[in-house]
């Protein structure tokens, strides 16, 4: 056993889970927050992976449960798009 | 050039739900449009090689993945009403415009102006962290199913299954039936949350359901060399000693989550339902949502089984096809409900009826 384990959340960033503990006890406690700090959910697969898992540990952090909680603002595109096919869409 | 292309119904996801949904529309003079984001359609039936349970209606007794062949068939006898297009995904909605982008392949980008949708994008799987958990060899059951049943791999030579609902059950049966060995099934429930037929089936080939136990480290230097597992006590705290497990695959079978990115782009009023697994719409009974020109059906509509998928997509397409001022035939809904609270029955569907009372609406303000 090596000395430092990771344990991704966020695979599309590389976001780990005690970076992630570290931004709520701060006081970071919605997704829309830790989303501008850390680049969670903002990689190709938009949040798929760690919505869920986020969520459940500001609720885990803050006592409230999921359901109250915002999951954040979710845009277009739901997967990347070449810069190019836009670019040629608007010729 | 900006590229768009006109349909009457706008199908996003050739699953069960999507396939039954374009089926029933189009069976009723609908002009559909399918987009299904895989190379093939059929959604999760084309991996689904066990026999389902269910009802007559929804093909119990048949292998999932002919199930996909019998609605194609359906499809297919329709003529050129219903057009799939595979290895395509949605990408974005935008209300402003009422205007669904898509792309194929990552070569082709388009716009899709439809006047009614059916949304049916299905679920996703859940994952649960734990140190280590980067290590090739960490799969979801999803990707097993797919290797295996789609095309033909082995992900590996022994495998610690992680969760016993259906599909880690399913999922263990089907590796043991391709040679490869499971050392343990391990759930955190103090039950089994599959059914007990599938449960019987790999415990009759010696593979131990390991109750109230979780993996908490995977092991291995560059990939999976093997797993820490222990007991849980009834407030899922660790007690006992942590034990390893030789095995070169940890398989995630640890519950799906409903896929929703259009319906919020949409502006559709949401819900997080826990017994639904996730955020999701607001529906009345004909599925259709708060937006008046969006439905929903299968598992985006919260996790369920892709019995009851197919008949909320018959339900979902019928009124689509009927707001599209279509004739339809009006006995076909009310037969469609009667089949759906009968897969919704008893013991079994009561996390479900509880979920979906806290989401269906009487109807929507016009």
């Amino acid at each position: 056993m090596t000395d430092k384990k990771a344990n991704v959340i966020c695979r599309c960033e590389e976001i780990e889970i005690d970076e992630i503990r570290k931004w709520i006890d701060a006081g970071y406690t919605n997704f829309e927050e830790l989303k501008r700090i850390l680049r969670v959910g903002m990689g190709p697969c938009q949040g798929r992976g760690c919505r869920d898992i986020i969520l459940r540990e500001i609720s885990k952090s803050t006592g409230k449960p999921v359901a109250e909680l915002l999951p954040g603002v979710i845009r277009p595109p739901v997967k990347p798009v070449k810069a190019k096919l836009l670019a040629e869409d608007n010729e | 050039m900006k590229k768009m292309i006109e349909t009457d119904l706008l199908v996003v996801g050739g699953g069960a739900a999507g396939l039954c949904a374009a089926a029933e529309a189009a069976g009723a003079g609908a002009k559909v449009t399918v987009i299904e984001s895989d190379l093939h359609p059929g959604g999760q039936l084309v991996k689904q090689t066990h026999k389902f349970f269910g009802s007559k209606d929804e093909y119990a007794g048949t292998r999932g993945y002919k199930i996909a062949g019998i609605l194609l068939d359906e499809i297919s006898s329709l003529g050129d009403k219903v057009d799939i297009r595979t290895n395509t995904t949605v990408t974005g909605y935008y209300p402003e415009e009422g205007i669904f982008t898509a792309m194929k392949g990552e070569e082709e980008y388009y716009r899709i102006k439809a006047k009614k949708t059916v949304v049916a994008t299905g679920a996703q799987e859940r994952l649960i962290p734990f140190p280590n958990n980067d290590l090739p060899g960490v799969y979801g059951a999803g990707a097993v199913q797919t290797l295996m049943n789609v095309y033909g791999v082995v992900p590996g030579k022994k495998v610690l299954m992680v969760g016993a609902g259906n599909i880690g059950l399913i999922v263990s049966y089907q590796l043991r039936q391709a040679g490869v060995e499971i050392a343990a099934v391990v759930e955190a429930m103090p039950k089994i949350g599959g059914y007990w037929v599938h449960a019987a089936k790999i415990r009759r080939l010696g593979i131990p359901i390991l109750l109230r136990h979780t993996i908490v480290e995977a092991v291995g230097d560059k990939v999976i060399e093997g797993a820490v597992i222990q007991e849980l006590d009834d407030k899922f705290q660790l007690i006992g000693e942590p034990r390893k497990i030789d095995c070169d695959v940890i398989c995630m079978a640890v519950g799906l989550t409903p896929t929703t990115e259009l319906f919020w782009q949409a502006g559709a009023k949401m819900q997080y339902c826990p017994q639904l697994c996730g955020h999701v719409p607001f529906r009345d009974n004909t599925m259709r949502t708060s937006n008046p020109d969006i439905w929903v059906a299968g598992d985006a509509s919260g996790i369920e089984e892709a019995s009851a998928a197919m008949v909320e997509g018959r339900i979902a397409g019928h009124s689509a096809a009927k707001s599209l001022g279509l004739n339809v035939k009006e006995e076909s809904f009310k037969e469609y409900w009667t089949r759906l609270d009968h897969l919704r029955a008893g013991e079994v569907g009561e996390k479900i009826r509880g979920g979906i009372c806290q989401v269906l609406v009487d109807g929507w303000e016009a």
